[in-house]
């Protein structure tokens, strides 16, 4: 029989998800009661009636002093003025592009918040603003930081250093951002041979790792470049061991993606799309992790 | 129709990989996704089917109703196929959204289906047939909806069940059909010879079989081909605005007849391993 095509049944169907480790959080449902009193104040994720506070969204709950909101579990990214994301131009507008961060409303980028080729900061002349269109165009990745956060939720970001800027080749994936965990950096070069970054939104970047990095403020796009089939390979299978632990609900950073690629070894990378051997990789790099904890 | 929008560099990376046999997922150019079926979903229609193949996510029902036949095709039973594309899916299928998408699936299962014999289906010639209703629903796009629907279709045929016609009267025009008064009292409609389609995604010089939504949008051009378990081909058709060299849709054409048969087979054993469970076996559906 060809292996190519492969048609299971529901019936054996794997669960996906992983047997948690440690203690477990309290799950709040929409509508439960939360806490009997009223002398608390009400954030995000709850609304109150008769007196009592209730939740709005399904999620854990966070204290801050007399401050109690829900964190919801899966929601669209809420920014914060310093992360790192991955974004998708949607539109080029007067003075500023409109990205897509995987956000309620769409973020934006002003042109004064890129550094443009050719370096040292200067006014914005007209002819930049027609020139728009030659650095980022519809469809493009770029990396970003958060700059700020308008009264209406949306995000302004900027580029303005050598590490962020568009994205050349390599594959993007979008996960929930609530599994991407915040750590000192989200760029990494990982030694199986590929860049990863991790953007806060849930838009995660691998791409074969380049010498030179900052070449020209971040705008350039070799499009000659042929990627070998050696770095396609290792490409390929982080991102199947992103989407692996994605689906487990393990969150993603450096270690536990590194860990993964170690595990997933054993199997071809196309073997890698089963949910078999997508859950036997998220149950294996939890092992490696406790393990390491443990130690 | 549902797209996504690429940036040159990502399309670039697609085009290299397909051209070294590597896709973005690791996969070959002549490899499938894995898929998951389930049939007997839905308890309420003669026969149901829900396929999943990554994120593309078929459900079809099939209800079986006594219909008079057309006066071409006195002795055959008819089937009709109507598609239903979900603004959960994709936003842009919302309001009148998917109504092309949906109208040309359709269309080419019309016409794939054309040669399925559905003498099995007729009552009375001339007078009363059983017409087969074929209800899919798109839930959700991860590309590669002309071969998923088609396997869906396939499974929903194939767990039908049609009541059994007790008695006849004939009386002039007027036919009045005693059915079964058992419930499981049924036949099953033969689905062997029933086609799958075939989606072949021209990505610079190649076809790839089973393109995802990313593939799709650096293609400018698919052909569809119907093969049946023989793997002889029953219909055609192009997608997309691009065109093709004869050559290529000869290759294309030779290259689905295998993809086809195989297809064809895979997805027997799958519903013959299924129905082998029985009818008491756990239903899943969309749980878990």
């Amino acid at each position: 029989m060809a292996e190519n095509i492969c048609i299971s049944l529901a019936v054996q169907r794997v669960s996906s998800s992983v047997p948690p480790r440690g203690q477990l959080c309290k799950l709040f449902s929409p509508g439960e009661i939360i806490f009997p009193q009223s002398d608390f104040m009400r954030g995000h994720g709850t609304y109150p009636e008769d007196d009592v506070l209730k939740a709005s969204v399904a999620g854990v709950m966070e204290q801050i002093g007399r401050l109690i909101s829900i964190k919801p579990l899966k929601s669209r990214y809420n920014g914060e003025v310093g992360d790192v994301v991955v974004g998708r131009i949607l539109e080029v507008t007067q003075k500023r592009w409109k990205v897509d961060t995987n956000s309620r409303l769409d973020s934006i980028l002003l042109l004064s918040s890129v550094n443009l080729p050719g370096g040292e900061l200067r006014r914005r002349s007209a002819e930049d603003e027609q020139m728009m269109r030659k650095y980022l165009i519809e469809g493009d990745l770029i990396s970003a930081e958060v700059q700020s956060i308008y009264a209406d939720g949306s995000l302004s970001l900027h580029t303005r250093s050598f590490t962020y800027g568009k994205l050349s080749q390599g594959i993007l994936i979008k996960v929930c951002p609530a599994l991407i965990k915040r750590s000192k950096t989200h760029f990494h070069n990982l030694p199986c041979g590929a860049s990863i970054i991790l953007g806060k939104n849930g838009f995660v970047w691998i791409s074969p790792t380049t010498a030179d990095s900052n070449s020209s403020g971040g705008f350039a796009q070799n499009l000659d470049q042929k990627v070998g089939k050696a770095d396609r390979e290792v490409i390929a299978r982080l991102r199947n061991c992103v989407l692996a632990l994605a689906t487990n609900k393990i969150p993603l950073y450096s270690t536990s993606i590194l860990h993964a690629f170690e595990e997933s070894e054993k199997y071809l990378v196309s073997e890698l799309l089963n949910p078999e051997s997508m859950l036997d990789i998220a149950i294996l790099t939890q092992h490696k992790i406790q393990m390491t904890e443990d130690l | 129709m549902y797209s996504v929008v690429l940036s040159d560099a990502e399309k670039t990376f697609i085009w290299d990989g397909v051209e070294v046999n590597l896709r973005n997922d690791g996969r070959k150019r002549n490899d499938y996704r894995p898929m998951e079926l389930e049939t007997d979903v839905v308890t309420h229609a003669s026969g149901s089917a829900r396929l999943r193949l990554a994120n593309t996510d078929i459900l079809v029902g099939v209800k079986a109703e006594i219909d008079v036949p057309s006066s071409e095709t006195p002795t055959i039973g008819k089937i009709e196929f109507f598609i239903d594309c979900s603004a959960n899916a994709t936003p842009t299928f919302e309001g009148r959204g998917g109504e092309d998408l949906a109208s040309e699936i359709s269309s080419a299962l019309q016409k794939a289906y054309d040669i399925l014999p559905l003498n099995d289906l007729c009552i009375v010639p001339n007078l009363s047939c059983w017409k087969l209703y074929v209800d899919i629903l798109i839930l959700e796009c991860g590309g590669n909806l002309y071969d998923a629907v088609s396997l869906a279709v396939k499974s929903a045929l194939f767990n039908t069940q049609i009541p059994k016609v007790k008695a006849k009267y004939i009386d002039g025009v007027n036919v009045d059909l005693q059915l079964s008064d058992d419930l499981f009292e049924c036949w099953k409609l033969d689905v062997s010879k029933a086609p799958c389609l075939v989606t072949l995604c021209k990505i610079g010089e190649f076809f790839v079989v089973d393109p995802t939504v990313e593939e799709e949008a650096c293609s400018n051009g698919s052909i569809v081909v119907s093969v049946t378990h023989k793997g002889s081909i029953t219909s055609i058709f192009k997608i997309g605005e691009g065109s093709f060299h004869r050559n290529a849709i000869c290759e294309a054409i030779k290259f689905a007849g295998v993809i086809g048969c195989e297809l064809n087979e895979t997805l027997k054993l799958s519903l013959e391993k299924e129905e082998s469970l029985g009818s008491q076996r756990e239903r899943y559906g969309f749980l878990k």
